[in-house]
């Protein structure tokens, strides 16, 4: 018997991980989870089910104060430049924090 | 890919901010998380809900313990911790078949059968599995019975249901270890049988 992956996608692995360890750690039950996860799949039910899982996990953290909206649009556009301005095989690094 | 909708590598940049931001704050732990991903790749899969319903086919005073408190039945085997809290295992009989699902999101029993698998999640089971199961039951490629009664039980947060499949004839004797290997994953969410030995 082998089960599919769970993951297509490292991000995917990524931002499930960050979603069980916040519960864990009591910034959010899990029934809370779940309606925030389950509002966000019926929000756009076309939409693929890991970006709906994204797009709950970030309502929840930006909801509760642990990373705003716009903290987390200044840091993908970082992220961006970093990867970008890297050479191609070396570590991408955040240098403008 | 998927994100048709968003420039090459938005998703990826989206969720390494939003873990360099919560890892500077010290609410996530990355090595944490990489060994939670491993676990879930790797270690935690439907194996162990097969272990489970091989015991109660060979172990009547199990498979009693089992019905009546599945949880606990489980955690004798080792499985327990996240989303396995509360489980609830329904027993298919030739009268009655069980069939998990859903509705509002992708509850599962992580313990016993991993994470689910991606039809699991998809709205058209979702929808579909409480407002017709026959139907989706014959796209799995299973005819039921007009005698048989079908039951459909949604997942929540708090509750996991577990079908306990009927084992198949001419397995009288097998040893749980053989048995464990004719269980499938889909057997346990209603949307198979055990597999013919």
């Amino acid at each position: 018997m082998t089960p599919e992956a769970p993951f297509e996608e490292p991000w995917q692995a990524r931002a499930f991980a960050m979603t069980v360890r916040l519960h864990e750690a009591g910034h959010f039950t899990w029934p809370a989870w779940s309606e925030h996860l389950g509002r966000a799949l019926r929000a756009e039910p076309e939409r693929p089910y890991w970006e709906s899982w994204l797009a709950a996990l970030e309502e929840l953290t930006a909801g509760s104060g642990l990373a705003s909206t716009a903290e987390l649009n200044d840091r993908q556009a970082a992220w961006r430049r970093a990867h970008e301005e890297t050479p191609h095989g070396q570590p991408v690094r955040l240098t403008d924090q | 890919m998927h994100d048709h909708d968003h420039e090459p590598g938005a998703l990826e940049f989206r969720v390494q901010a939003l873990e360099s931001l919560l890892a500077e704050r010290g609410y996530v732990d990355p090595e944490a998380m990489d060994r939670l991903i491993e676990t879930y790749e790797h270690e935690v899969g439907p194996h162990n809900g097969a272990q489970v319903v091989a015991r109660a086919w060979t172990d009547p005073a199990y498979k009693a313990r089992l019905l009546s408190d599945g949880s606990a039945a489980i955690a004798e085997l080792g499985f327990t911790g996240r989303q396995g809290e509360h489980m609830v295992v329904v027993e298919n009989t030739p009268e009655v078949h069980n069939l998990v699902v859903c509705t509002l999101c992708s509850c599962y029993p992580w313990p016993v059968l991993g994470l689910p698998p991606v039809w699991y999640k998809a709205p058209p089971y979702r929808a579909r599995a409480v407002i017709e199961p026959r139907a989706v039951l014959a796209e799995f490629g299973m005819e039921v019975g007009d005698d048989v009664e079908v039951r459909v039980w949604d997942s929540t947060a708090e509750i996991r249901y577990l079908v306990l499949p009927e084992q198949p004839a001419g397995t009288e004797g097998w040893d749980a270890a053989a048995l464990a290997g004719l269980v499938t994953r889909d057997a346990m969410i209603g949307t198979g049988l055990a597999a013919a030995p």
